[in-house]
């Protein structure tokens, strides 16, 4: 408990609360963002690297990206407004709580164990090793993904001749 | 072997550090590594913008600037005080907040991904074991700034160039990192430390003993087979990563004027053209760093100029090879543009970790060479030709621009 993760987990929770409650959809991706980096940068403070990195890759890097092409190739022009709160909010808390529950049990029951020190190396070995089945079981279903993607991309441009 | 002005400037940080109680030394330590990266690289800036504006007139028959002190030296300060007083002009309907974020994200980002570049032996900023995952992780950050800078300008021209920015960044940034891999599975690291230490040594002939070992091949990984092909697919990935010309299309001037950052003005667009050329010195040291033995001198018998010096020549090396090929070559067409990426580079990045893997089990020798050199050569011929052949055009239906 450091002022460092005082400071980002302030971060990561202002970051996500913004992109709940700000009106313009692109103004939420942005402040989505800063909660997926705020949360990245406590990765990298407990010293893991590659998760840290990883998420800074994937989530500001391709998702961000991703979820702002979205909006702009369907939203109309001009900010939106709908009702900030949705009348689901009693739902949604109610699951929220019960995953901070879980979280908070599975990290308070384990929490004896030491943390290892586990280096990029280390992960490599891992999924190249003793995971390779599974890694090569999700890079068939990606690939799987990617064309099915593409197919429907390229049906609709065939339409109109 | 160390010599004692390689070491000058460690040394020079130790002493600095004696003079502050050992409490604030993590802080202070910090504070003289971060200072001179801000120092040094966007004085590199402004020596690059003359440098490009003197080799470009050259190249189009012209003398360039040389009215601002001798020989037009002092062009910079001068573009520098332009910049600093000109009027901040914000359009009227832009979301100025993010208007504003834009640059300073774009920037910071760039300044980043120095953090793990090693500009000599025992400089570097921090030496991460995921050095070169850090190096992309922050890279992909500048595609953001790039969305927020032509989005909350509300204009089209910058939303165009936007777009065509992030395109173009997406599709080059996939064989840039997959150019890399062969680097990472032969050093067998992701840091950029070892991956330097790696390209230590020499071959070269033994001369009898009074004068002894003479090497002059360095053991960097551009002198591989996969290591040459590695490069080369890097720097054109590097290009249209950082815009420059002939991947110049998100700011083309004939097309859509200045792209994504054309409603900036003043120090804000300065702000811009500085994060993208931080952002070209930035990858081309990575370039060095993976391909060209990083700070290693290339001859063993130059190894007594300090190590920094040769990062710093390669550096300008490839600044000079960038320089030349913008007043060389014309701009792609956005069509092209893509089928290089995805047609000819993509496919070569991806054989060429087959090649990495062939060298690394066939036992060394003239026949490995040969081995490899047919694996690249002959579907680097095809896919080329395939590139060139003549393509039909139909007339365009659009879909969103209606």
């Amino acid at each position: 408990m450091t002022v460092a993760f005082f400071i980002l987990a302030l971060l990561t929770v202002a970051g996500t609360a913004a992109a709940m409650g700000l009106r313009n959809a692109v103004h939420c991706v942005l402040a989505l963002t800063l909660g997926f980096a705020g949360v990245a940068a406590i990765y990298l403070q407990l010293d893991a690297q590659f998760v840290g990195l990883t998420q800074i890759m994937v989530y500001v890097g391709a998702v961000a990206i991703l979820a702002v092409f979205a909006i702009m190739m369907t939203h109309s022009p001009g900010p939106a407004k709908p009702a900030a709160y949705s009348s689901y909010w009693i739902l949604g808390g109610l699951v929220a709580a019960a995953v901070f529950a879980v979280l908070a049990w599975a990290i308070h029951s384990d929490s004896a164990s030491l943390q290892p020190e586990v280096t990029v190396q280390q992960i490599g070995d891992a999924l190249m090793h003793h995971f390779v089945l599974p890694l090569e079981i999700m890079g068939l279903l990606l690939t799987a993904a990617l064309i099915g993607a593409v197919v429907i991309a390229m049906d609709r441009s065939e339409e109109p001749k | 072997m160390t010599f004692p002005l390689d070491q000058i400037f460690v040394v020079a940080k130790q002493w600095m550090r004696g003079y502050v109680p050992p409490i604030a030394w993590p802080v202070t330590s910090a504070i003289l590594s971060v200072v001179p990266i801000l120092i040094a690289f966007p004085l590199l800036f402004a020596i690059t913008t003359l440098l490009e504006r003197k080799g470009l007139g050259r190249i189009q028959n012209r003398y360039g600037p040389n009215r601002t002190g001798p020989w037009g030296l002092f062009q910079p300060i001068a573009d520098g005080v332009k910049s600093l007083t000109k009027e901040d002009i914000v359009p009227l309907t832009a979301d100025h907040a993010v208007h504003f974020l834009a640059p300073l994200l774009l920037v910071a980002a760039a300044f980043l991904a120095y953090a793990v570049l090693p500009i000599g032996r025992n400089m570097v900023l921090v030496d991460l074991n995921a050095g070169v995952l850090y190096f992309f992780a922050v890279g992909s950050v500048v595609e953001l700034a790039v969305f927020m800078a032509g989005w909350s300008s509300r204009s089209k021209y910058s939303l165009l160039g936007a777009m065509r920015a992030i395109a173009q960044m997406i599709s080059y940034e996939v064989p840039l990192v997959l150019a890399t891999v062969v680097v990472i599975m032969q050093a067998g690291s992701l840091s950029t430390v070892s991956i330097v230490e790696k390209q230590e040594g020499y071959s070269g002939i033994w001369l009898h003993a009074h004068s002894g070992f003479i090497g002059i091949i360095p053991h960097w990984f551009v002198f591989t087979p996969w290591g040459f092909v590695g490069f080369v697919l890097f720097m054109i990935a590097a290009t249209a990563e950082s815009n420059r010309s002939p991947f110049d299309l998100p700011e083309g001037e004939s097309e859509i004027i200045a792209g994504y950052y054309i409603e900036y003005s003043g120090f804000k667009f300065a702000l811009f053209f500085l994060g993208e050329y931080l952002g070209m010195f930035a990858t081309s040291g990575m370039a060095i760093t993976l391909f060209l033995g990083g700070w290693n001198a290339p001859f063993s018998f130059f190894t007594w100029i300090p190590t920094y010096v040769w990062f710093f020549a390669k550096l300008l090396t490839l600044i000079g090879g960038f320089i030349w090929i913008r007043g060389t070559l014309p701009r792609l067409r956005m069509d092209q543009l893509m089928n290089l990426a995805w047609e000819f580079i993509l496919p070569m990045a991806i054989l060429n970790m087959l090649v990495a893997g062939v060298w690394h089990f066939m036992p060394g020798g003239p026949l490995r060479w040969l081995v490899c050199i047919v694996i690249i050569a002959i579907p680097c011929v095809l896919l080329s030709r395939r590139l060139k052949r003549k393509k039909k055009f139909e007339i365009r239906t659009y879909s969103f621009a209606n």
